[in-house]
């Protein structure tokens, strides 16, 4: 039996003990959930998590090492959320539970250093462009696919984008009728600067000015995520300091910062900070939902090709972005297939894909299934996180589909059509 | 066998992934839908084939330890709370469509398999699997056979029961047979009729062929806003007198109207006394024929507003408020019950009316939501599980709706089972023969009772008063 533990106060700082009761037991929640449809554990289903989380808070359960692996192994995709009629706030909870359990849970080393090299390496471009110079080296080389049989580098792209410096300021073409900011996000900018290029290209080809900070740095979520709560507001700190112009929308192409941006006011609760984050939350558009709120053309020539739609978990679940996407793709001319299980998490999630490979990589072949059955040739992904598992996986069953942002896909349709 | 050596053999049997052992994982399966009682089971495996579950259970019956199945855990009568048993056999690794025969239209499945998920796997035939309760997305077939469950289209097309052509049942020494069959009417007795609604209590149930159904021609919902509930229920007496049997007929009281207003914002007006959802299906020209004889009757007993949906997105939407009608009340009070009765239709008012008086005199709000067409009722009683005065009220408010139930000619659970929350009514509804007749029936598949014990009889000998032994009720 388990020794008794004391109500667990750090995990009763963070969330309120009447959130618990929210959650009814109805069980509805689990086929939203990778984790339980893989594993098939209770625990691992996002019911099971709430009643550990309640069970530790309340002291009937300790935070042992099992009750932090079941935690861990929650991808926060929010497909739970999306799911339950009672309006369960799960986010709040594991949320939380992840600052609660940092506060309170020795980590073994080797995990502890896994998680401080999450946190210390990608929220930074430069380093991580550091890092990434040998797979760049061994690209060179003609060994590109031999090292993507590694595990880490997989994930890289294949080519490796070459890093660009973006204009400050990108002149609207025409008559200006919006003036946006585009935040670029870190793991983006150095390994997908393609689709920036494509979104800034379409922006101001329909009469739109885009301002980019130079300075601007990580959004905080990978912090968050980890339950490194300090770090994360130091970010958000930074990331307020930076986006002061006026602009109409703060623009981002990773799905996963968007998301994170939008909660800025609850990460900065009762801090100096929150009026201003509450505001620039309030600017936040995913670069979908503000392109299909410009009422494009069509281009001239239908793009024509078989595209699957996967739903970036932080774009469905968590900012309720579903439709947008799609218009695009339909704008584009794409013929759209149906995609099985289109809203299951691949398996990314953040960080999730370093720290949990085992479960991230059955997750990500699962998708990698559907696609394939889904006869497309082009799979369309709103973050960049789900882009690298997505293409990961598909080369791992060695097929040969391309993923692509929607907003590439409609620049494609766009410049085949003038070209 | 000692329990160590046993761990061991059904570790070789599932393989680490599929046996839950430490307290904390185990933990979260102490209870399903129905939290009101909770027990922590000893060990819980997780077979994914119906050769692992063999095994597993005859090594569990040669070491003589009783265990109880699990499926999804959405039962609402405490029905896999781990009493007297104490390993716990989980289906949630069998989730395979395994056959799909669309021209006879059957499909064989495993037991884990969630009941959406089989309609999903046919819809492209045209097909649907017609059981449809409001848990669908994620109780699971051998979940409803055990419980025969239904659904709002129960009304029309039946139960569980009545979808089952044929099951396999792994008997409590590990031994499968297979009852019924690819086709109807096999002869001899109906064991397989037996076994459906049994509780869990025969053995467990590993894969099943369930009969399909075309997909109607034509279907219209109809959504009706009543000032007052006793004016919905004389539209569905009036309904049903002029001979339409509609698909489905559902009814939700003011309370759970405003519930699912509050959530889901359908634009409900906010004195609105009962919502009636009705479904009518079958060939175009008919289905618009009764339909509007439908809405005539709903107007006429004094509907205010009625709302018709004819396309696939607008039923879902109609449909939205009455699935998730249960989950939507959890944003009113921290806890709910949900009761489940059946009356004869015609008794609907006068069960209404007694509810209401027996929720007042144990000061509690209640709620309801209910399959009106055929007379089952889901009084949802609110309260609070921090205040052990109030649990212990819900409880007995409960036990008295049952009483009124049967009292009314009617019975003490349509669809969620007996479980252990209504062992206590089972005298109210049989004699003591009856209860012995059908425990001898049991002994023929479980002759030691090892599947699921504690379950859906009193104890020997026992009456309503009967101490329950190792129920651990928190209050
Ligand atoms: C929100 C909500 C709405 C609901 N709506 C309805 C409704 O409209 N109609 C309805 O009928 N029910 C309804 N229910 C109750 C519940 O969903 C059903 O009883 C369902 O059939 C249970 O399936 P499960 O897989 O969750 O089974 P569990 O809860 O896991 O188990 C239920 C019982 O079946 C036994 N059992 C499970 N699997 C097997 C097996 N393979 N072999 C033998 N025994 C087994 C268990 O021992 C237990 O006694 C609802 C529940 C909720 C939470
Ligand atoms: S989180 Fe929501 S859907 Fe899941 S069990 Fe709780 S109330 Fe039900
Ligand atoms: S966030 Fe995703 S992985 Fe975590 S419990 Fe919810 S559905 Fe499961």
């Amino acid at each position: 039996m388990a020794e008794v533990a004391a109500p667990h106060t750090k995990m009763r700082a963070q969330v309120p003990a009447a959130r618990w009761l929210e959650c009814v037991h109805c069980g509805l929640c689990l086929p939203a959930c990778p984790t339980y449809l893989e594993l098939g554990t209770e625990a691992d289903s996002p019911r099971g998590r709430i009643h550990l989380m309640r069970e530790w808070a309340e002291g009937r359960v300790p935070l042992t090492g099992e009750v932090v692996r079941h935690l861990d192994l929650c991808l926060g995709c929010l497909g739970c959320e999306a799911a339950c009629p009672s309006g369960v706030r799960y986010r709040e909870m594991i949320e939380g539970a992840r600052v609660a359990v940092e506060q309170s849970y020795q980590r073994r080393w080797r995990e502890a250093l896994l998680r401080r090299l999450v946190v210390d390496l990608f929220p930074y471009p430069d380093r991580l462009a550091i890092l990434l110079w040998p797979v760049r080296l061994a690209d060179w080389m003609g060994l590109g696919p031999v090292v993507r049989k590694l595990p880490w580098v997989e994930l890289v792209p294949l080519p490796l984008p070459r890093k660009k410096a973006a204009a400050a300021l990108v002149p609207a073409r025409g008559a200006r009728r919006y003036r946006v900011a585009l935040f670029r996000g870190c793991v983006a900018r150095v390994l997908f600067p393609q689709v920036e290029a494509a979104l800034v290209r379409i922006l101001a080809d329909h009469g739109c000015e885009v301002v980019v900070p130079g300075e601007q740095g990580c959004c905080g979520a990978l912090a968050a995520h980890q339950g490194d709560r300090d770090r994360a507001v130091t970010s958000i700190r930074a990331v307020l300091r930076v986006f002061t112009e006026p602009v109409d929308a703060l623009l981002v192409t990773a799905a996963g910062c968007g998301a994170f941006l939008r909660s800025y006011g609850h990460w900065t609760e009762g801090t100096e900070l929150q009026e201003r984050a509450k505001l620039l939350a309030l600017r936040v558009r995913d670069a979908t939902e503000f392109l299909s709120s410009l009422k494009l053309l069509p281009p001239a020539r239908p793009l024509g090709r078989k595209v699957a739609y996967h739903h970036a978990c932080h774009l469905a679940h968590a900012q309720g972005i579903r439709d947008e996407p799609v218009r695009l793709l339909q704008l584009a001319g794409a013929e759209l297939v149906r995609l099985e299980e289109a809203d299951l998490c691949c398996g990314s999630a953040g960080s999730y894909n370093i720290l949990q490979p085992q479960l991230a990589q059955r997750l990500g072949e699962r998708k990698a299934r559907n696609i394939l059955a889904s006869g497309a040739e082009v799979v369309a992904v709103g973050n960049p996180g789900c882009s690298m598992q997505i293409q990961a996986a598909l080369r791992r069953l060695g097929a040969d589909i391309a993923v692509l942002h929607p907003v590439e896909v409609l620049d494609v349709a766009y410049r085949e059509s003038t070209a | 066998m000692q329990w160590a050596h046993l761990r061991e053999s059904l570790r070789t049997v599932v393989g680490s992934e599929g046996l839950i052992e430490p307290y904390e994982a185990r933990k979260v399966y102490e209870c399903d839908g129905y939290t009101l009682e909770r027990a922590v089971p000893e060990l819980v495996v997780l077979p994914a084939s119906t050769a692992e579950m063999c095994a597993v259970v005859r090594l569990l019956h040669r070491a003589g330890v009783p265990f109880v199945p699990r499926g999804a855990g959405t039962g609402l009568s405490g029905g896999c709370l781990p009493l007297e048993a104490p390993v716990m056999i989980g289906t949630s690794r069998m989730r395979r469509i395994l056959e799909i025969d669309s021209l006879n239209r059957r499909v064989m499945v495993e037991a884990g398999v969630a009941n959406l998920e089989v309609t999903r796997a046919v819809t492209e035939f045209g097909l649907h699997y017609a059981p449809d309760p409001s848990s669908q997305a994620a109780c699971s077939i051998g979940g409803n056979i055990a419980e025969n469950s239904g659904g709002p289209h129960t009304l029309k097309y039946g139960v569980t029961t009545n979808h089952v052509l044929g099951l396999e049942l792994v008997l409590p020494d590990g031994e499968a047979v297979w009852l019924g069959g690819w086709v109807d009417d096999v002869p001899g007795y109906d064991l397989r009729g037996f076994v459906i609604g049994s509780e869990g209590t025969c053995g467990i149930v590993t894969r099943a062929i369930l009969r399909l159904l075309r997909n109607p021609e034509a279907w219209q919902t109809i959504l009706a806003v009543f000032p007052s509930v006793a004016a919905a229920t004389s539209a569905v007496s009036a309904v049903i007198a002029a001979g339409v049997v509609p698909a489905a007929l559902e009814l939700m009281d003011r309370l759970i109207v405003q519930a699912v207003e509050q959530a889901y914002h359908f634009g409900f007006p906010a004195d609105a006394g009962a919502v009636l959802i009705a479904e009518v299906d079958g060939h175009s020209a008919a289905v618009q024929a009764e339909a509007e004889a439908v809405k005539k009757l709903c107007l006429d007993a004094g509907a205010t507003e009625i709302r018709s949906a004819a396309t696939e997105r607008e039923r879902a939407e109609l449909w939205k408020s009455r699935k998730r009608a249960f989950g939507a009340v959890g944003r009113l009070a921290p806890n709910y019950c949900t009761q489940d009765g059946v009356v004869p239709r015609t008794c609907l008012p006068e069960i209404l009316q007694r509810i209401v008086a027996i929720a007042e005199r144990y000061r509690l709000r209640v709620g309801n939501v209910f399959h009106a067409g055929d007379g089952n009722i889901h009084p949802i009683l609110l309260f609070d599980e921090r205040d052990p005065q109030e649990v212990r009220r819900v409880l007995e408010a409960g036990r008295e709706i049952l009483a009124a139930c049967v009292e009314l000619g009617g019975s003490i659970t349509g669809e969620h089972g007996v479980g252990v929350e209504k062992i206590a009514e089972m005298p109210l509804l049989f004699t003591p023969q009856d209860l012995i007749v059908m425990q001898a029936l049991r002994q023929v598949f479980d002759p030691e009772q090892r599947s699921n014990p504690g379950k859906m009889f009193p104890s020997p000998g026992g009456c309503v008063e009967v101490a329950r032994p190792r129920r651990q009720v928190p209050v």
